[in-house]
């Protein structure tokens, strides 16, 4: 056992744990935020996606110890004093989860994609960076949908917040 | 997954140290391969090694034609470098479509080409583009580097520490991605070096792994055109026969990439 520490939704913690523990057990059986889901045992569903340092990973394929020392965003540090993130309200709105299990591997895709790519994400670029995240419900539709709606959303929020 | 030890290593020396304290180290780079093998308990370090916080392993630099690429920068670095995008724009295309983002967010391209995965992508740039890989203790032409199925030069303990290439007058690579997996089928990566001459290298459908291709290599070195590649007899006997495809499926895949590769060269 060793001492891993980190921020993880802004909260600096520290807990001990062995070396083999991952990075999605140490959410959800240490820290208990059981939002970030496990899908697979072969790095492929994109269920347990968190962002380490501001980018997306897939928290079942590393170590705890190997983001000793980063920032950690996970499903539960997305909403602000009570009100949905905008993707979180998008996926609502355009009906983008169905079981909700792949939903926040897919909201913290989506974040990540937004992030990355802005005003300029179209269809093609949202199909393209969901290649590591499965639904098995909904068909996708309605995910890129409610991830270009939010695009939408964040791009104005951002021009009305410039102007 | 077995239990294991996690150490950071603060630079390309401390890593060595900490290595060779004990007989069942292995190195980490990005885990994408490593930590899914451990996982499935296929793989059992008693101790990690954890390369990706080192300075000097880390960054892309253009020298003139010169390029080099440390072994612990990220695919997502390599696909989105506006350096790379200038010198060898092939390169970042073959980083922008390994795996997925949350993968190339992690994967390095000195954890790719030490794990020498008959279908990953790196080897067949690294053997296209003539590169040197550059270890803690020597620097191994990439023909002599790559020996077989995830088989490569290194020697227990040795450090991939950066790769480096002279920036081609033309490249182009397409890939036939695996539809689950996104691993190459077959992926052709060809090269025009500033001297005219060409080199071809094919992954994902050797048998025996990464390799060159003399007769497209000959045939693009006399033609650089798509045409060119279609005349060129690629002989299955030596190609990869699995549940994904057969060898005879495999090697039109070959010549298709090769053409594709050029188109977009
Ligand atoms: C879902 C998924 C899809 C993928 N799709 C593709 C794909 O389409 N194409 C593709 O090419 N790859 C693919 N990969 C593999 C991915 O590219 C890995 O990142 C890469 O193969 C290994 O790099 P790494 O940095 O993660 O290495 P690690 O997993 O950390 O290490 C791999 C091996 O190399 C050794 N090693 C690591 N770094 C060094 C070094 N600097 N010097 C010496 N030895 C070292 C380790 O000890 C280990 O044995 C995929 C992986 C996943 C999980
Ligand atoms: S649980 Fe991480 S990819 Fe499936
Ligand atoms: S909503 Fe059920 S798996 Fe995606």
């Amino acid at each position: 056992m060793a001492k891993v520490a980190m921020t993880v939704n802004g909260r600096k913690v520290s807990k001990e744990c062995e070396g083999r523990t991952l990075l999605v057990h140490f959410l959800r059986d240490t820290l208990s935020l059981t939002g970030t889901h496990i899908g697979c045992d072969t790095s492929q569903c994109g269920a347990c996606v968190v962002h380490m340092d501001g980018k997306a990973v897939k928290s079942c394929s590393m170590l705890a110890a190997q983001a000793a020392g980063a920032e950690i965003l996970t499903i539960e540090g997305l909403a602000a004093n009570g009100e949905l993130h905008p993707v979180q309200a998008a996926f609502k709105a355009n009906h983008g989860l169905q079981c909700g299990f792949c939903t926040p591997g897919m909201v913290m895709t989506a974040v990540d994609m937004i992030n990355r790519y802005g005003a300029k994400l179209n269809e093609q670029t949202v199909r393209e960076n969901l290649e590591g995240n499965i639904c098995r419900c909904t068909g996708y539709h309605n995910i890129v949908k409610a991830i270009l709606a939010a695009a939408e959303d964040m791009g104005a929020a951002g021009r009305q917040a410039a102007e | 997954m077995y239990a294991t030890n996690y150490h950071r290593a603060s630079s390309v020396a401390d890593a060595v140290k900490l290595q060779s304290s004990s007989d069942e180290a292995k190195y980490v780079s990005g885990g994408m391969t490593l930590i899914p093998t451990m996982k499935q308990r296929l793989a059992a370090p008693s101790d990690l090694v954890d390369l990706r916080h080192i300075a000097e392993m880390k960054g892309i630099s253009v020298n003139g034609s010169r390029v080099r690429i440390g072994a612990a920068t990220t695919h997502y670095e390599v696909s989105t470098s506006a350096e790379l995008k200038a010198a060898c724009p092939a390169i970042s295309h073959l980083a922008a479509h390994i795996g997925d983002p949350h993968v190339r967010h992690m994967g390095t391209i000195g954890g790719s080409i030490a794990n020498n995965d008959p279908a990953a992508d790196y080897p067949s740039a690294m053997l296209a583009l003539g590169a040197t890989i550059v270890t803690n203790a020597r620097e191994v032409a990439a023909e002599d580097f790559f020996t077989g199925l995830f088989e490569t030069a290194l020697e227990a303990g040795e450090i991939v520490v950066a790769v480096t290439f002279d920036a081609p007058a033309k490249a182009g690579y397409a890939k036939f991605p695996n539809p689950a997996s996104r691993y190459a089928m077959a992926g052709v990566f060809v090269a025009k070096a500033g001297n005219g001459s060409v080199r071809v290298a094919v992954t994902g459908a050797g048998s025996n792994g990464v390799f060159r291709h003399a007769g497209l290599e000959a045939a693009l070195a006399a033609n650089w055109s798509a045409d060119a590649a279609s005349g060129v007899d690629v002989d299955a006997s030596d190609l990869l026969s699995d549940l994904h495809g057969s060898a005879e499926y495999r090697a039109n895949l070959v010549k298709v990439m090769a053409k594709r590769a050029v188109a977009a060269a």
